[in-house]
């Protein structure tokens, strides 16, 4: 194997007018630069989530509150729910997926890079366009500005009926444009993982993140593509008088509930699966040992993957679905408890018997795995569906999955940004900070989502803008406000730490964890062509067999 | 906590499992406390799914707590499993630098990790389907009473058809007597969006769908009022589509039911009132028994004064908040339905007295 990078200085970057190099950035169709711009605009739109989130929390403080509107709470748990997926996590990791695979795999770019940039300009022009419905949503009679009927839109609510104006429009539309992006992503994904392995690297010798991201983008293409169709039906229904989802015309309501879910739960594997990924690259690396049980490891993911395609109706136990259609989900839904319980189990066997290192990517997966494992058991509680009866739509459910995009997701993410800034900028995040961060967030997490399960079981529903006192709610709510700001201040001290380390942090140099990918044998920043001659691999980690030539890993596998 | 550490890492190891320690005591203390309350019984204040007073709700607690058991039970087990390689497998300060002894997996334990859990979710299958059957394919006794919910943007009405009685936001039903069970069977539609009933301890909930007929039932031990609210996001007022269920003794349910068949007050001497009921557009939503108010896009008011409640649970019935309602709906539950009827004061004053008269 050889790649040393051939260090070529970029030609007089300083003197530069920013125009050019603003143009430089719009115009790039280099996959580092696309991943980058993914992630900056996904963490734009964190912040802006993360404000709608706090609006909700200070208005559910206390019972009978009225720091805001019952129509502006609306729209911001609207806001907050369909920015977070479809404008936070899908981005940010698509963002990752484009930075790291082909860096990953030994190749100099995305299979079609073209491709890359217009689905991530399509991807980026949805998110504008959602957040345009505030000035142009409003239409006649003053509907009201931003769409305000759930991020999930059950017909009848957004038929023309029940949301006039054009609010449901631009939430129609923004998620359309961007879910052609993630189509767009997704096949670029797939085909360059497929045809642009280096040589030597067999589908068995590909990282997992790799592997993982595979199974994730083939997910995209099965999951974005009915919620697609139902947004056109959807639209047909506003603008061409069709009936699919209007119920007044004997249109039906549930039709649109089976496209959601079949879209919706996939989805949640699909945010998932990159950050199974994140944590089967970094735990190995800070446990100083191989992944345990490999093959089994890509075996559980797509099995989970095909799993996860016949789960949907589990949002639906509530919609009068006989008795055996709601066993049926029951049985797949528990089902997907196994593999997924074989990978943690798995990240347990890579950490028993190392030497575990308690940097900072390591304890946001340690955070990952913990809070993962109690996510995934609340979520055993609810595929038992007369359990669901009474959880389902209640903040029990609302705990629930923010336990599995905040706590695993999240955590997962972070982990992330603290293992590959230094391969991104060149230099490391602050080691202080970042402990700083971690236990902050831990605290702030644990207060809200592990408190916020309790009104659910209290008989609390979700996405009520406020609540009768004495009921047993109102201690709670207001302590999961007060943890949600401690979660705040984290986030805060986060962006500082990117911001501050990215002038002063100290100089990374090509492979500042000791790591064993391809990524740490290029300089860091990579350069723009990543590999000066395309290496050869011969086992699953080619820096391991480099530095220890008298035991490679290509003598066992 | 380990001793023998450099000072440094060991405090910053105290401090750190104390604070984790900390937080795991005050979310039990919560808990426990909460769910205290929650077993409190006077007037059902709580509506605790773990506080349950009919069956459907009693099965679920049942089957929810086995539930737990075994969950919590995955949750010890992985939990210390996490925690012992957490604090054995850490690296220790100034020990050699060897790399561990590279482990690549192993086929037995990946089996033994692979049955388990399929053992653990077929017995949770098990028992959860034997709950499913027992809830959703439950007979239908002879001495069940029957009636119809119907979700409206923002309130519910309910209709008694063996009865004949038409009513609003507070349902009325008789307690079921292990030796005489009289269960209540829900018919549930909806007239615009989708809306779920759920009264946590009666029952789970089940969405109210147009175009579409659901059924649930309600069999209920102890009377007392019981608290509950619309369930699926229905529009702007769905925080304040309250719901609340009456379980009435059999002679308390049978005078209700021959209150509420009685025809409306008809005694005029709140004739000015009834005559701006039925001059404006108040008859164009709700109806009075007797008058020329046939509306059904709003809840019936033949027998309004026998509710506790007005706007769908949102204020107390009494005549200043009723004076409010009509004048200003937004000042009680903005974004309602209800239209400000624009009347002047002496209009307001007649129409409160006439509606008062509506017992």
């Amino acid at each position: 194997m050889s790649s040393d990078a051939i260090a070529i200085q970029p030609a007089e970057a300083a003197g530069r007018p920013w125009v050019e190099t603003l143009h430089e950035w719009v115009t790039t169709v280099d996959h580092k630069r696309l991943g980058i711009l993914y992630i900056l605009y996904a963490l734009f739109f964190l912040v802006i989530g993360g404000i709608e989130a706090t609006v909700i929390r200070i208005q559910l403080m206390r019972p009978h509150n009225d720091f805001v509107s019952p129509q502006v709470f609306n729209r911001m748990f609207t806001m907050h729910g369909t920015t977070m997926i479809f404008f936070v996590a899908m981005p940010v990791l698509f963002g990752f997926a484009n930075y790291l695979v082909p860096l990953m795999i030994g190749a100099r770019d995305m299979a079609f890079p073209r491709l890359n940039a217009f689905s991530f300009w399509l991807t980026a022009f949805g998110g504008l366009l959602l957040y345009f419905s505030f000035v142009g949503g409003n239409g006649l009679y003053g509907a009201g500005n931003a769409p305000d009927v759930g991020w999930w839109a059950y017909a009848p609510l957004a038929s023309r009926a029940f949301s006039p104006g054009h609010s449901s429009d631009y939430w129609t539309i923004a998620l359309l444009a961007s879910g052609f992006g993630s189509i767009g992503t997704a096949i670029n994904i797939i085909a360059t993982i497929i045809s642009m392995r280096c040589p030597g690297m067999k589908l068995s010798r590909m990282p997992l993140l790799a592997w993982l991201n595979l199974v994730m983008s083939g997910m995209v293409l099965l999951a974005i593509t009915p919620l697609s169709a139902a947004q056109l039906m959807l639209l047909v229904d506003r603008y061409l008088g069709g009936h699919f989802f209007d119920t007044q015309a004997g249109g039906s309501a549930t039709l649109w509930m089976h496209f959601f879910w079949i879209f919706g739960h996939p989805e949640v594997y699909v945010l998932i699966i990159p950050c199974f990924a994140f944590a089967s690259e970094i735990i190995p690396v800070f446990s100083r040992k191989p992944i345990f049980g490999y093959p089994v490891m890509v075996g559980a993911t797509v099995c989970i993957a095909f799993v996860s395609m016949s789960v949907w109706a589990h949002h639906m136990f509530t919609i009068g679905m006989n008795s055996y259609a709601n066993s049926f989900f029951t049985i797949t839904t528990m089902a997907v408890g196994v593999p997924t319980g074989i990978k943690i189990f798995n990240w347990l066997g890579t950490m028993w018997g190392g030497k575990i290192q308690f940097k900072t990517p390591m304890l946001f997966c340690i955070g990952f795995l913990f809070q993962f494992l109690i996510a995934g058991l609340t979520g055993i509680m609810m595929a038992s569906s007369p359990f669901d009866w009474q959880l389902s739509g209640s903040y029990f459910v609302v705990a629930h999955f923010h336990y599995v995009i905040v706590g695993g997701i999240l955590f997962a993410l972070f982990g992330a940004f603290y293992y590959w800034y230094p391969k991104i900028t060149g230099r490391m995040l602050n080691e202080s900070l970042g402990k700083l961060h971690f236990w902050l967030f831990l605290v702030g997490f644990h207060v809200t989502f592990d408190l916020m399960h309790i009104p659910g079981l209290l008989g609390m529903p979700r996405r009520i803008y406020t609540y009768e006192p004495g009921r047993g709610w109102d201690t709670l709510n207001f302590l999961v406000t007060i943890g949600a700001f401690i979660q705040g201040i984290a986030t805060v001290v986060f962006v500082a730490n990117l911001i501050i380390s990215y002038f002063k942090g100290a100089m990374a140099g090509n492979d500042p964890w000791d790591a064993w990918t391809l990524e740490w044998s290029v300089s860091s920043p990579p350069p723009v062509y990543n590999f000066a001659s395309i290496p050869r691999v011969a086992s699953r980690r080619p820096l391991w067999d480099l530095k220890h030539p008298e035991d490679p890993d290509s003598r066992y596998e | 906590m380990r001793i023998g550490e450099t000072m440094c890492n060991a405090d910053r190891r105290t401090i750190a499992s104390r604070a984790v320690g900390l937080l795991i005591l005050l979310a039990g203390v919560l808990l426990a406390a909460s769910l205290c309350t929650a077993s409190t019984p006077v007037n059902h204040q709580v509506p605790s799914i773990f506080d349950p007073h009919s069956t459907p709700a009693e099965s679920i607690r049942h089957l929810s707590f086995f539930v737990l058991g075994i969950t919590g039970l995955i949750f010890l087990v992985v939990f210390s499993l996490l925690s012992y390689v957490v604090v054995k497998f850490r690296s220790r300060v100034g020990g050699a630098e060897r790399e561990p002894a590279q482990v690549y997996g192993s086929t037995q334990i990946e089996l033994a990790w692979t049955v388990i859990p399929i053992l653990i979710v077929a017995v949770l299958f098990l028992a959860t389907a034997r709950v499913i059957h027992e809830i959703q394919d439950a007979p239908r006794p002879a001495g069940a009473v029957e009636l119809t919910a119907i979700g409206h943007q923002f309130w519910w009405e309910f209709r008694y058809p063996e009865l004949g009685i038409v009513t609003a936001n507070e349902l009325h039903i008789p307690v079921s007597d292990p030796g005489h069970r009289t269960p209540t069977f829900l018919k549930l539609l909806s007239a615009d969006t989708d809306h779920s009933f759920w009264v946590p301890q009666l029952a789970g909930k089940t969405d109210l769908i147009p175009n579409r007929v659901n059924d649930m039932w309600l069999d209920p031990h102890e009377t007392g009022l019981f608290l509950g609210q619309c369930a699926q996001y229905c529009g702007t007022q769905h925080a304040k589509m309250l719901l609340r269920v009456y379980v009435d003794s059999p002679e308390d349910f049978n005078a209700w039911v021959r209150e509420q068949q009685q025809p409306a007050n008809q005694d005029g001497k709140e004739a000015a009132g009834r005559h701006i009921f039925e001059s404006t557009a108040c008859l164009n939503c709700h109806a009075i028994a007797g008058t020329n108010g046939t509306g059904r896009f709003g809840p019936d008011l033949t027998h309004l004064m026998s509710r506790r409640t007005i706007a769908a649970g949102a204020a107390e019935n009494t005549p200043e908040n009723l004076r409010l309602w009509i004048q200003n709906p937004d000042a009680i539950k903005p974004g309602s339905l209800m239209p400000a009827m624009k009347l002047s004061d002496a209009e307001l004053d007649a129409l409160v007295r006439y509606l008062e008269t509506l017992h």
